[in-house]
């Protein structure tokens, strides 16, 4: 399509998407790029399943069309397979080993895969498969995994790894600048094995 | 002041600042909430802020603050236009001196919203303009030129951003903020401000001999534009515009209409120099219907004819569906995926530790075959546990059980309805029932906050827009003025004193109304309340399955017992329920 880059993060409303978005767009700043992007508020955040829409050098609409999406990040085993059609047939995934059952399942007795069920169907396409959950806690805050995601999905943004760093350091809280770059750069260290 | 990465809520919102914004109301609702969010908690703000009770009430403020030479802004969602229709359709009458900038955001999908209504359909009825943004720099552009156009026709003007438009983000290009404080200074003018029948039919006169020049001035202005580029031509507008160009091949002309009304004459001449011409644009056909005026015998493709949607929102693969069929074959082509089938949904849930949750759950148990009413908030969400069995708008809790009551329908009605919600439509509802003699159990769920739209505070809060503490209202004494003699507050949290005070309610003849107060979870944990979390002894858990239909997201089941996780915020509610008392405050079992 356009010389665009096109990310999805897309997981559970509360887990921190929207952050992960913003220090996507200020990198982008920082680079003098062009950013579009569209995002989940409203009663919709409550818990339920919430997507980030990043166009990296966008210039039109926010939206990024099925199939289309060059790196697909999730924090959720669950919503990365729900939202796997996003992904270009190339297209790179960065998936959080973490799953949350909706409460749809024990309310309404549904089925749902189970973890080694949608990690075979996730390695399908191009995946990175890491326990965001636990660097993060080693990083020095379970908060911080959003942030970890980013770091080991830097591998394959094409934006520099020094940009990303100072918008981390731009929006994270103040008092937690020390464990976001730790979390950042576990990440990226991770991001390097896959 | 340079380019920022901002949500199109805070671009428009800074827009106002760089127009000098003097005065801005209105009420929350979803896509519209933030511009007042982001107004509100500016440090060095020279513009009078609120949050008012209602639409109207928000409309009828800024429409005399206005009158007074102010520029006004008054903020809102499209349904909310309904409730601030009336001062909106004689607002076009009386009009204005200072520039009044009314805010309907619409939502395209009803992503957070009860129907997909459009604004622009309001500003055709009122004859007023309406700008339509197609990008957030576009919106962000458009507003001081909304209040300048607003001040030299002396009318209203309608902003009308989509759900695409206030949550999307982009890089956009600031101004700087005004330094022009304008002071209020209302002249007396009767005839202008009086709308007696003698008065009106003169406005009326002059409000249809403006209509002309508007529709000149939007051209001029830009706001309208086209290229031609071959003998078929497409004419998209909002966000719509923006997915075209993304997708427009050579050879198709491109008209592009972001304000309303359209001018006649010059939107003929470019439909008259193609051969067939295509209308893509979100909702009702406001565009089509005046390209189908002017077209003659030019074919005119859309959704009258079945080649566009009426209802949902665009998206870039929506739009080159439509261009295929209508033969304007879009630039590339989309592969054609599915998504994964029978994944169980994850549709938004009330959160772990919402009083609301727990107020149901005593309602259900108390009024286990009654007909539940219900409101717009949060609470709506209730409808996944079975207590919710009508929503239609805000307020229309209260009027529906009086209505099903005097129908004959020999069921229990218990209706639940927010505190906010309650100010903002219920108080009327709740006279008529009262004076009408309905047989009802009001339930008025009590988080002193509009917790749906992003915590705004309300009369019932103790506090204003910009934090300065107010005497909060009492609903106890409101409901006991509207005619109530049963009024009873409980704590949701306590479900033996909410079931108590239900069957007691049960009981009685007429109107009774429980106060559920509680405080929201969100608010509560932002405001650092602490309670501890609950486990699950397993020795005990019979594995009964109470605690997991009760539909706390803080409780899971795995081999055959219940777990509590971290989302857990110690509403202790789980620990009432269950049967066999293996759930208890972790580290004091």
């Amino acid at each position: 399509m356009s010389a665009g880059y096109d990310i999805l993060i897309v997981g559970i409303g509360g887990q921190g998407t929207i952050l992960a978005s913003n220090i996507l767009g200020e990198a982008c700043l920082i680079e003098g790029r062009t950013i579009k992007g569209a995002e989940t508020h409203g009663m919709a955040q409550r818990g339920g399943s919430v997507e980030s829409h990043i166009r990296v050098n966008g210039l039109f609409g926010p939206l990024i069309p099925p199939g289309q999406a060059d790196l697909l990040i999730s924090f959720d085993l669950l919503e990365a397979l729900r939202y796997s059609h996003y992904l270009k047939k190339d297209g790179k995934m960065v998936v959080n080993r973490h799953l949350v059952l909706p409460t749809s399942v024990y309310t309404q007795n549904l089925v749902a895969p189970t973890e080694d069920e949608i990690i075979a169907a996730l390695k399908k396409q191009n995946l990175c498969l890491l326990d965001a959950d636990k660097m993060a806690e080693e990083a020095g805050s379970p908060l911080s995994q959003n942030v970890v995601m980013l770091g080991a999905a830097s591998q394959t943004i094409p934006l520099k790894p020094e940009s990303l760093r100072a918008a981390v350091r731009d929006l994270v809280p103040k008092k937690t600048i020390e464990i976001n770059v730790k979390a950042f750069e576990m990440g990226r260290e991770f991001g390097r094995t896959c | 002041m340079g380019r920022k990465y901002l949500l199109g809520n805070e671009a428009i919102a800074h827009a106002c600042v760089e127009s000098g914004v003097n005065f801005v109301s209105g009420y929350p609702g979803t896509p519209s909430s933030e511009v007042i969010d982001v107004l509100r908690v500016q440090p060095d703000r020279s513009y009078y802020i609120e949050w008012s009770v209602n639409e109207k009430v928000a409309f009828e403020n800024a429409l005399a603050a206005a009158w007074c030479g102010i520029r006004s802004l008054c903020t809102m969602k499209h349904v909310g236009l309904n409730v601030a229709a009336d001062p909106l359709m004689t607002s076009a009458y009386t009009g204005v001196t200072g520039g009044l900038v009314i805010l309907s955001a619409d939502d395209p999908f009803a992503h957070s919203s009860q129907n997909e209504q459009d604004t622009r359909c309001y500003a055709h009825f009122a004859r007023l303009p309406c700008l339509d943004p197609a990008s957030i720099q576009e919106a962000h552009d458009m507003i001081p030129e909304a209040f300048v156009l607003s001040e030299e026709l002396g009318l209203p003007v309608i902003f009308r951003p989509t759900t695409r438009i206030c949550h999307s983000k982009g890089d956009v290009d600031l101004g700087e903020p005004a330094v022009n404080i304008r002071k209020g200074e209302f002249h007396k003018d009767p005839r202008q401000y009086v709308v007696i029948p003698a008065h009106t039919r003169v406005l009326h006169k002059k409000l249809n001999e403006k209509q002309s020049s508007i529709r000149k001035q939007l051209v001029e202005r830009g706001f309208n534009h086209y290229q031609i580029r071959g003998k078929i031509a497409l004419i998209a507008s909002g966000i719509g515009a923006t997915y075209v160009q993304e997708l427009l091949p050579e050879g198709i002309s491109f008209m592009k209409i972001g304000a309303y009304p359209i001018d006649e004459e010059w939107l003929g001449d470019f439909v008259k120099k193609h051969e067939k011409v295509l209308v893509i644009e979100e909702l009702a056909p406001e565009v089509e219907e005046v390209v189908r005026q002017v077209a003659g015998s030019v074919p005119v493709l859309g959704k009258k004819n079945g080649y566009a949607p009426y209802e949902g929102e665009l998206s870039p693969q929506a739009v080159a569906a439509i261009m295929e069929k209508a033969g304007f074959l879009p630039k590339y082509p989309f592969p054609k995926v599915d998504p994964i089938q029978n994944l169980p949904p994850r549709p938004p849930i009330l959160c772990a530790g919402c009083l609301h949750r727990s107020a149901f759950f005593a309602i259900k148990k108390v009024f286990r075959d009654a007909i539940y009413p219900s409101d717009i908030g949060c609470y709506t969400l209730g409808l996944q546990l079975g207590v919710v069995d009508t929503t239609i708008c805000m307020g229309a809790s209260i009027t529906v059980a009086s209505g099903i009551s005097h129908s004959g329908d020999p069921h229990d009605l218990v209706c639940t309805i927010g505190d906010s919600t309650f100010l903002h439509t219920g108080i009327q509802g709740l006279i008529n029932a009262v004076y009408n003699g309905a047989n009802i159990t009001v339930v008025i769920l009590d988080n002193r906050i509009t917790a749906m739209t992003g915590h705004q505070p309300n009369p019932n809060t103790g506090m204003t827009a910009c934090g300065v503490e107010s005497p909060p209202v009492s609903l106890d004494a409101i409901c006991r003025a509207c005619g109530v003699s049963f009024v009873e507050s409980a704590d949701p949290y306590d479900i033996t004193g909410m079931v108590n005070i239900l069957q007691e309610a049960k009981k009685r003849k007429g109107v009774k109304v429980i106060i559920a107060k509680q405080m929201c979870v969100i608010t509560a944990r932002r405001a650092g309340v602490k309670r501890g979390r609950y486990g699950v002894d397993p020795e005990i858990c019979s594995g009964c399955g109470t605690c997991i239909r009760f539909g706390c997201p803080a409780i899971e089941f795995a081999d055959e017992k219940a777990r509590i996780n971290e989302l857990c915020s110690g509403c202790t509610v789980c620990a009432q329920i269950c049967p066999a008392g293996a759930i208890a405050r972790e580290g004091k079992k």
